[in-house]
């Protein structure tokens, strides 16, 4: 299992830094069209073949990969701080505000995740430029996914209320705002990591999802999910099985996510 | 036991007990039933006010047809004065949602709840035989796995699983409607590899027990440990993720049901939401938050029955 770690870390490394240094590694702009080359194969001038479009799919592969793995960190991100703030207050004050929390946790987890998001999004701006269409998609599911993980920070809070060490700091006279940021906030943190962790790629095939359905990302900006589109066509897939190359990164490091993290700290 | 005491608050007798325990089930039923109704009259109404607060909700296509004269067009813009005010709407639409009256699509020009009822079936359909199937498929990998521990079907078994678990549910559908496959399979695939991964861990950890290991060293048989000791102590977390699993799968029939042109619920929400139609985003809001809800609940009342008979 360590291994298959470590190798997940170097997978993980090589992508990130590949999608990081896109503007050294792609060829091309991710939306300069090649009007010669509409669905050409995959050749030494274009690595991947070329889009519908006339766009070097490589180009454009290596754009998406950035966006999608810098976003959706940062969109867990905001879920995971969201979830320490709403869960970890609820947990440790409890009274009527962990029964507010609770009674909303509730009503976000009653309507399954997709549903909503795909509510909220069609009802945010659609004409939207491509940058703001990153930036609404990626928001949205951070606002949105901090339900679950607030559940989990909150009984977090909750068992570490009672714990020994709170108790020692209540008794030297510690307490209110200072007790939670300084004693019940760090301790919190394996359980927020590991929240954060997960989020990422509930976030990377929530994005999938969504691009595939016309909600994601919008034309010419690249990313995952409507890089993905292309497979709605089969002929292009018999044609040019490099189409799945998307796919495959998607699923190479949505695996490599699951291993990077050790089972004892999902479990936590 | 000694007999009831006058005046004692808890009552020893067998009609005091089943009293005490059907009081307690009234108590447990009246509470999911109250939550279920804050939460689904919450969810609704957060559904009116995005659709409301939405860009684009004043505008009506109908109001650029050329050939109205200016009454006909202050006779539209009346036709929605009462969806202006938010709670105005809200409520007289709760009222009439009560009485069976859902309203009117404004895209589709259609009753609501013949929408509904139409698409309801197929995304009924194709929930049942995606949960079904996922959780067969997925106890079938799972139990064989933590029973047996053999390394290498274990491997294999975890190894698709994990495949599963990093495709979208969209992709598996399209994959699956170009091989002119079962397109309810898509969901099978989405719900079974988090039934086998929660089902191998909980099975493991049951096999673990003390009582387990005092079974298995009495030399029962695999199959008598297994559903004699192994499976009561999982039955309740694997009931949980029964009444979740209904939510996985209806996210998982909305992409499904878009991109295999499927007329069913989900593909109703993304027409819906993409005209603004908010009497039937306000609808379907409220019923899949009722539903789900629904089936939390009576996961909720099987565990602390499943709970109840092992005390």
């Amino acid at each position: 299992m360590k291994r298959a770690r470590k190798i997940a870390i170097w997978i993980l490394a090589a992508v990130f830094g590949a999608a990081l240094l896109a503007n050294l590694f792609a060829p091309l702009p991710y939306a300069m069209q090649f009007r010669d080359f509409i669905s050409a194969p995959a050749s030494r001038q274009f690595l991947l073949g070329t889009d519908e479009l006339g766009r070097d799919r490589w180009s454009r592969l290596l754009y998406g990969t950035r966006i999608s793995l810098l976003l959706a960190p940062a969109a867990a991100v905001l879920s995971s701080v969201m979830a320490l703030l709403i869960g970890g207050v609820a947990g440790y004050f409890g009274g009527w505000w962990d029964r507010v929390v609770v009674r909303i946790i509730d009503i976000f987890l009653s309507i399954p995740w997709l549903f909503l998001f795909l509510i909220v999004r069609a009802l945010l701006p659609l004409n939207a430029s491509p940058l703001e269409s990153v930036i609404l998609t990626f928001t949205v599911m951070g606002l949105l996914g901090w339900a679950s993980p607030a559940r989990i920070i909150r009984a977090g809070a909750q068992s570490l209320r009672n714990s020994d060490l709170v108790l020692h700091a209540r008794a030297c006279g510690c307490r209110g705002w200072r007790l939670l940021l300084v004693h019940i906030a760090p301790n919190l943190k394996p359980v927020v990591f590991a929240q954060f962790w997960i989020s990422i790629p509930m976030f990377i095939l929530g994005e999938a999802s969504l691009g595939l359905i016309g909600l994601g990302v919008a034309e010419p900006l690249p990313s995952w999910g409507n890089l993905l589109r292309e497979l709605e066509n089969p002929q292009l897939l018999m044609n040019n099985p490099w189409t799945l190359a998307p796919l495959a990164l998607l699923v190479l490091v949505v695996s490599c996510l699951q291993f990077v993290l050790p089972q004892k700290e999902f479990a936590a | 036991m000694s007999p009831a005491v006058a005046g004692s608050p808890v009552c020893w007798t067998r009609g005091g007990r089943a009293r005490e325990k059907c009081q307690m089930w009234i108590r447990r039923i009246a509470r999911h039933v109250g939550a279920l109704i804050v939460t689904t009259l919450i969810a609704g109404l957060l559904g009116a006010t995005l659709v409301r607060f939405g860009p684009g909700f004043d505008s009506d296509e109908q109001r650029l047809d050329p050939r109205l004269n200016a009454a006909s067009i202050h006779a539209i813009e009346n036709s929605r004065a009462n969806e202006h005010n938010l709670l105005t709407f809200y409520s007289t639409f709760l009222a009439r949602f009560v009485s069976g009256d859902w309203g009117v699509s404004r895209s589709l020009g259609r009753s609501v709840r013949e929408l509904f009822a139409e698409r309801a079936k197929v995304t009924l359909n194709l929930m049942a035989a995606g949960v079904l199937g996922g959780w067969a498929l997925g106890l079938a990998l799972a139990v064989p796995s933590s029973m047996y521990r053999a390394p290498v079907y274990d491997f294999v078994s975890t190894a698709i699983s994990g495949f599963f678990l990093c495709v979208p549910s969209a992709v598996l559908a399209l994959f699956l409607f170009f091989m002119n496959g079962p397109l309810r399979f898509a969901i099978v695939l989405v719900i079974f590899p988090k039934v086998f991964r929660y089902t191998r861990d909980l099975l493991r950890d049951a096999y673990a027990q003390p009582h387990v290991l005092a079974a298995r060293a009495r030399g029962l048989s695999a199959s008598r440990v297994f559903l004699w000791h192994a499976t009561p102590w999982v039955a309740p977390q694997l009931l949980a993720l029964a009444g979740v699993s209904l939510g996985m799968a209806f996210g998982a029939a909305i992409p499904v049901e878009v991109l295999c042109d499927l007329p069913g619920v989900g593909q109703l929400a993304w027409k819906a939401a993409l005209a603004r139609d908010l009497p039937v985003v306000v609808s379907l809001t409220i019923l899949v938050a009722a539903f789900t809800q629904l089936a939390n609940a009576a996961s909720d009342l099987a565990i602390a029955a499943c709970t109840h008979e092992r005390r």
